[in-house]
């Protein structure tokens, strides 16, 4: 069963399309990359799908119910969580805390609490300090935890805003351009944890721009041109379809 | 484990700057306590900038939004206070207490709608509100006496124990600062406070990670609303006396110098800042008719060389975060 199904969705900026008609199913557990050139419309799709964008027309169905018109904060709580194209990092924040305001949706207390600090209230503040910890050194960031999160190099810093992600223990989670900016090293940690995370039962949805990294990693592909999807498959397939061919030729051929 | 076993192990934790730091708070304190006279007053007044700065830190140091208007609430209180005492007859704590929850509705009131607005546009709104709040005081002259104000505001205290010796009102607000910087430590760290430090950076991850941010945002509104409201009545029982003055724009200025002399976004920051920049004037008195100049000359010099605030020298010569796997 589809976790997340988007029927016939469809932006427009003005008189722009930025998407048109598009329909997606993601399995539960699966791997799935939705890759496209410049300006296809990728990041216009993604930003619907986790509410922070609202859609012209379509629906958007998770986990069965309908979230076409929910905000993003309502989206994160049903287990939806994305990471972003440019790195939102918490300034001022040790890596350790950025990840611990990951764990916001799955630890409780509000101001009272804080200033109480009933033992149950300690106990989670604990778990949560070792739990992020824990999450760091899964993506590979152990020796940076106590380290300013801003003064990390730009991939660790992609890293660590999935170490974060994770620690909001998604169901699904949004992956906007990770190896952007990255040199092929840290695309190969990357697409190691991207690996993980999924085998450890996380349904997974990447936007790339990277075909290589995509085609090596995802189990299924879906292709946006223009705005629209011009196809769907295995790796194999995407990499022989002729309309996705003609799309990254006739890019490349526009750029030079 | 030796004495000096532990005192190194204190120092490594705060550096000899926060030591010097604390040092030099504590005999200006002692000075002040047996000097007397016209410094008492200063660092009375400095205690309650003080705990207005803590609550207005949540705002704009914690979460890092805007506000020019939080005097409003410090009018609200100190008018809350005077008007309960003086023509019902309220006892002084009851009326700090009530008028610092008249002020949180009143914030939630004004907050909720004003905080969908962003950076300058929220800066201006929340400016208004203090402009607004002003001309109230002023105009609605069978409330608030207009310009005259309110006097024989009586001193705080508890039944029939009242706070009158001048050295005893600078203890009771030094003790009722440090519970104001004492919360403001806990909220901070805590599920709260972290997610009001996102938010200041980045709204999008925060949005992002389920955190709701008009809640959050609000919350830190009323609470520094809160404060100012403490500020504004504990002003009106300890100098009896209050008017539209006391509330108006020369409070923004000030509160705005305190909090970035002291270290906007820190727990010690704002009321370190209340303390030095009440004094500054007094120390710069000497230069005579350039007193203004010269104030502020060093704060300009303190601004350029200390962009963080004074208590962000409590972290220089501070050893460096524990290594990965041995932190304690």
């Amino acid at each position: 069963m589809a976790l997340l199904s988007a029927r016939s969705l469809t932006k427009r900026f003005e008189g722009l399309v930025a998407n048109n008609e598009i329909d997606l199913d993601v399995p539960e557990g699966s791997l799935f990359a939705v890759i496209g050139p410049n300006g296809a419309g990728k990041t216009t799709f993604f930003n619907m799908l986790s509410g922070f964008l609202h859609p012209t027309a379509g629906t958007i169905a998770f986990d069965g119910k309908d979230v076409t018109d929910v905000t993003q904060d309502k989206i994160a709580a049903m287990g939806l969580i994305r990471t972003f194209q440019l790195v939102q990092m918490f300034q001022g924040m040790s890596a350790a805390e950025n990840v611990e305001v990951g764990f916001h949706l799955k630890t409780r207390g509000g101001v009272g609490a804080a200033l109480v600090r009933p033992p149950w209230l300690r106990r989670q503040e604990e778990e949560l300090r070792a739990k992020a910890r824990e999450l760091l050194a899964f993506v590979g960031l152990r020796a940076q935890a106590d380290m300013n999160a801003e003064l990390l190099p730009y991939g660790q810093q992609r890293l660590l805003e999935v170490a974060r992600a994770m620690a909001a223990q998604p169901r699904l989670l949004l992956l906007d351009e990770p190896a952007a900016g990255l040199n092929a090293h840290e695309t190969d940690a990357l697409a190691e944890v991207i690996q993980h995370i999924n085998q450890r039962g996380v349904t997974v949805l990447l936007i790339e721009h990277d075909v290589g990294l995509v085609t090596r990693i995802a189990h299924r592909i879906a292709v946006l041109d223009f705005g629209c999807k011009i196809a769907e498959g295995t790796p194999d397939e995407i990499k022989q379809h002729p309309d996705v061919i003609a799309a990254y030729l006739g890019a490349e051929a526009a750029n030079a | 484990m030796t004495l000096r076993a532990i005192t190194s192990i204190r120092l490594g934790r705060y550096g000899p700057f926060a030591v010097a730091g604390a040092v030099f708070v504590a005999l200006l304190f002692a000075f002040v306590f047996i000097k007397g006279g016209y410094l008492l007053t200063v660092m009375q007044l400095a205690m309650i900038y003080g705990v207005f700065c803590v609550g207005l830190n949540f705002f704009m140091g914690y979460t890092g939004q805007a506000s020019f208007g939080q005097n409003a609430f410090a009018a609200l209180g100190g008018y809350g206070t005077a008007i309960l005492c003086v023509q019902y007859g309220w006892e002084p704590l009851l009326a700090l207490v009530v008028s610092m929850a008249i002020s949180g509705v009143a914030a939630v009131l004004v907050g909720y709608p004003t905080l969908r607005l962003r950076g300058h546009y929220l800066a201006m709104a929340t400016f208004a509100l203090g402009l607004i709040t002003y001309d109230i005081s002023v105009q609605w002259q069978s409330v608030t006496q207009g310009y005259m104000g309110y006097s024989g505001i009586p001193p705080l205290g508890i039944g029939p124990f009242t706070v009158e010796d001048e050295r005893a009102k600078l203890v009771v607000l030094m003790v009722i600062l440090l519970i104001g910087v004492w919360i403001s430590g806990r909220l901070r760290n805590s599920r709260f406070g972290r997610a009001l430090r996102a938010i200041s950076t980045s709204e999008l991850g925060a949005a992002a990670l389920g955190i709701r941010i008009s809640r959050y945002k609000l919350a830190a509104f009323v609470i520094a609303a809160v404060y100012a409201s403490a500020a504004g009545s504990l002003f009106a029982h300890v100098v009896g006396f209050i008017s539209p003055e006391v509330f108006g724009l020369q409070m923004v200025v000030v509160t705005f110098t305190m909090l970035y002399v002291g270290g906007v976004g820190t727990v010690l920051g704002p009321a370190l800042g209340a303390i030095i920049a009440s004094l500054l004037p007094e120390i710069v008195r000497s230069t005579g008719r350039f007193q203004d100049i010269a104030y502020a000359l060093v704060l300009l010099l303190m601004l350029i060389y200390v962009p963080k605030g004074l208590s962000g020298l409590a972290s220089i010569g501070k050893k460096p975060a524990a290594a990965p796997g041995k932190e304690g």
